[in-house]
């Protein structure tokens, strides 16, 4: 009987071919990165667009680099509970700090 | 055999899961190191305008920090391509990419340590404001994981070296992987908030 493991390998890996191909798309982003830093834009247009970027690089790692997407669902809920909870708590701190000051000692 | 025990074995065999649990226990770990970085990167944002004294943010050298941010995000690939040299058989392949891995954090790292001695060249320190004290603490933290990551990689370049690390040890080089994506992936954050945007 096939374990769990070995059903959640059953969709097709990626070939060296696409990793080479995702290393490419994660460095034409990275250049993107840093023009749009140098190249004087808004700042709500600049920091969301850091943000989103950085989005998809860390989506491309995960999924095709540490395997995630193909692999079985157990892991994905792991990784990504931990994921969404250090990002509530950081926007929890963030939010926190922004509207209390702490008195003048 | 010793070493098969602390090499692991990619043979299938009985979990209650069903999955192999050295490998649900390295992703619990990433989870947790997720919320510990969490932690550390909210500090600095917190942080990051409490410069009292000395230097602040402006002292960061983007395009010397893009390129340290470029060999890490390919050691990923080296490193991802080793996984798939081993489990195609090809071991001697497999080591090759292993130590391109190790020698792009070795250079990662030394990127590191002379960009830390630039900056307390030029006043900032991990004491002199809490914005030094969230930087130095975050990045090197980092540092240090990318430290960690390079041992590993080594000792399996090693193993490798002696015979020692076959195809039926992918699950190895599958979780020391899965270590090292999770370090770049913290890179990918940490450029992005502290360097590329502006306080």
């Amino acid at each position: 009987m096939a374990t769990a493991e070995q059903q959640a390998h059953t969709e097709e890996h990626p070939t060296p071919r696409t990793y080479v191909n995702v290393a490419i798309i994660l460095s034409i982003i990275t250049i993107i990165e840093v023009a749009i830093v140098i190249v004087e834009v808004p700042s709500v247009i600049l920091i969301s667009s850091l943000l989103a970027l950085s989005a998809v690089k860390f989506a491309f790692v995960v999924g095709w680099f540490m395997h995630l997407k193909f692999d079985a669902r157990l892991y994905q809920a792991l990784f990504l509970g931990g994921l969404f909870l250090a990002i509530a708590v950081l926007l929890a701190l963030v939010a926190l700090f922004e509207n209390f000051t702490l008195p003048a000692t | 055999m010793a070493h098969d025990a602390t090499m692991g074995q990619a043979e299938a065999h009985y979990t209650t899961t069903g999955l192999d649990h050295r490998k649900i226990l390295m992703w619990v770990f990433l989870a947790s190191d997720c919320l510990f970085f969490g932690a550390l990167i909210s500090t600095y944002m917190v942080y990051r305008s409490n410069v009292p004294t000395g230097p602040g943010p402006e002292i960061f050298d983007i395009p010397y920090t893009s390129v340290s941010a470029f060999v890490l995000l390919m050691s990923s690939l080296t490193m991802v391509l080793a996984l798939a040299a081993l489990q195609r058989g090809n071991s001697r392949q497999a080591r090759l990419w292993l130590l391109a891995t190790a020698l792009q954090g070795a250079v990662f790292l030394g990127g590191q340590f002379y960009e830390f001695n630039v900056f307390v060249d030029q006043g900032l320190t991990i004491t002199n404001s809490v914005f030094g004290t969230s930087f130095f603490v975050l990045t090197g933290f980092h540092g240090t994981h990318v430290a960690i990551g390079v041992f590993m990689l080594l000792t399996l370049v090693g193993a490798s070296w002696m015979g020692r690390l076959k195809p039926k040890h992918d699950l190895t080089v599958e979780l020391v992987g899965l270590y090292w994506h999770f370090v770049d992936i913290v890179w990918i954050v940490i450029f992005t908030v502290v360097y590329l945007i502006p306080s």
